[in-house]
């Protein structure tokens, strides 16, 4: 499904012998969607190892010394930073998107609990 | 524990047979809205949600494409995991009885620590001759992915979530299974707070096999209630 290749190109990513491994479902979405970047042709996993590997660095420079467990904290981050300087999504957007994404939770909730 | 009778919004299955059915709780739900919503999204699970939402939108990314390739992942953290904890109640009587009474605790006994969620309970229901239970989120799609892996896209598809409390027999029909008559479907409703594991019916054919290897038969669907296991035939025998 992805180039074995380009995975190698990533330092610290949690794996197997068979692939990337998640302990949480929103790492294997913020993981998904780079691949689907990366095969709309947005990205290349040299650019994303170059983003990734920036904020792994700055983390660590900041005296974070990640054994792994905060990986996918930094690949999201490093994901969030990209759409922000190619203009694919910005601060602003993203916040209002969470806001809407509560407000429709809530709605969805008080439905919920008046349907019956 | 207590074992109370509980009530539609937690157990919303219909029809004739299920009506007649006495849906046993692990759990005495009283704080009944508390317990079916489910909590609000948060923190860093919002962070990307909200950007898979603002990609989809702007056509960059198709979410269902991306479930795709999350299902392909799943089987990194599940559900061979659930899988070891059917075949030890299935080779184990009294693990059984202790998993049916308080799942969360007893699963610890094979090393598993926990749910992932550890906010959540998770209850262990059986099914039998008579029972057939399935597991639905009607709201979103709460799922005991610590145990099972990730959700199937099918598991968060509106049809399903719907469909599976209102009519579960044509559900489980579609999904190949035929029941009879006189069989009761009992449909548990997932929450933020509850996570349900099936434990299926051990397959017939198998008598003499390691836990190992009856793990190994354990699929998916028939954690989830939506797949009956079929008996075990060895290869090359018709």
């Amino acid at each position: 499904m992805i180039d074995p290749k380009a995975l190698k190109n990533l330092p610290l990513l949690p794996r197997d012998e068979e692939g990337p491994v998640f302990e949480e479902p929103w790492q294997a979405q913020a993981f998904a969607v780079v691949v689907q970047l990366s095969e709309a042709g947005l990205i290349t996993w040299k650019e994303w190892a170059q983003y990734l590997g920036s904020v792994i660095r700055e983390a660590e420079s900041r005296g974070e010394h990640d054994t792994g467990k905060r990986y996918y904290e930094h690949w999201l981050t490093a994901l969030e930073r990209f759409a922000r300087e190619k203009n694919l999504a910005q601060s602003d957007e993203l916040e209002r998107e969470k806001e809407e994404i509560l407000a429709r939770f809530i709605e969805h909730t008080h439905t919920h609990t008046h349907s019956d | 524990m207590a074992k109370k009778k509980i009530s539609r919004r937690n157990f919303l299955a219909t029809g004739p047979a299920v009506a007649a059915g006495s849906a046993i709780s692990a759990r005495g739900l009283t704080q009944e809205s508390e317990a079916v919503h489910g909590t609000p999204p948060s923190g860093i699970s919002l962070r990307v949600q909200s950007l898979i939402s603002v990609l989809t939108k702007k056509g960059l990314l198709d979410p269902k494409a991306v479930d795709a390739l999350i299902e392909y992942y799943e089987t990194k953290i599940g559900p061979h995991t659930g899988a070891q904890v059917v075949a030890r109640a299935w080779v184990d009587p009294a693990f059984k009885t202790r998993l049916l009474e308080n799942a969360s605790s007893t699963i610890t006994e094979l090393g598993l620590t926990g749910i992932g969620n550890s906010r959540a309970d998770l209850v262990a229901v059986a099914n039998s001759a008579q029972v057939q239970n399935m597991v639905v989120c009607t709201l979103c799609s709460c799922y005991p992915w610590a145990l099972l892996g990730l959700p199937p896209s099918w598991y968060k598809d509106f049809a399903f979530r719907s469909r599976a409390v209102i009519e579960p027999r044509a559900v489980l029909e579609e999904f190949g299974m035929t029941l009879e008559e006189d069989v009761e479907v009992h449909v548990w409703d997932s929450t933020a707070d509850l996570r349900y594991l099936v434990i299926p019916e051990r397959p017939e054919g198998t008598e003499g096999m390691t836990e190992e290897e009856l793990a190994a038969l354990v699929t998916r669907d028939s954690m989830v209630g939506v797949e009956k296991l079929q008996p075990y035939r060895p290869e090359g025998e018709v």
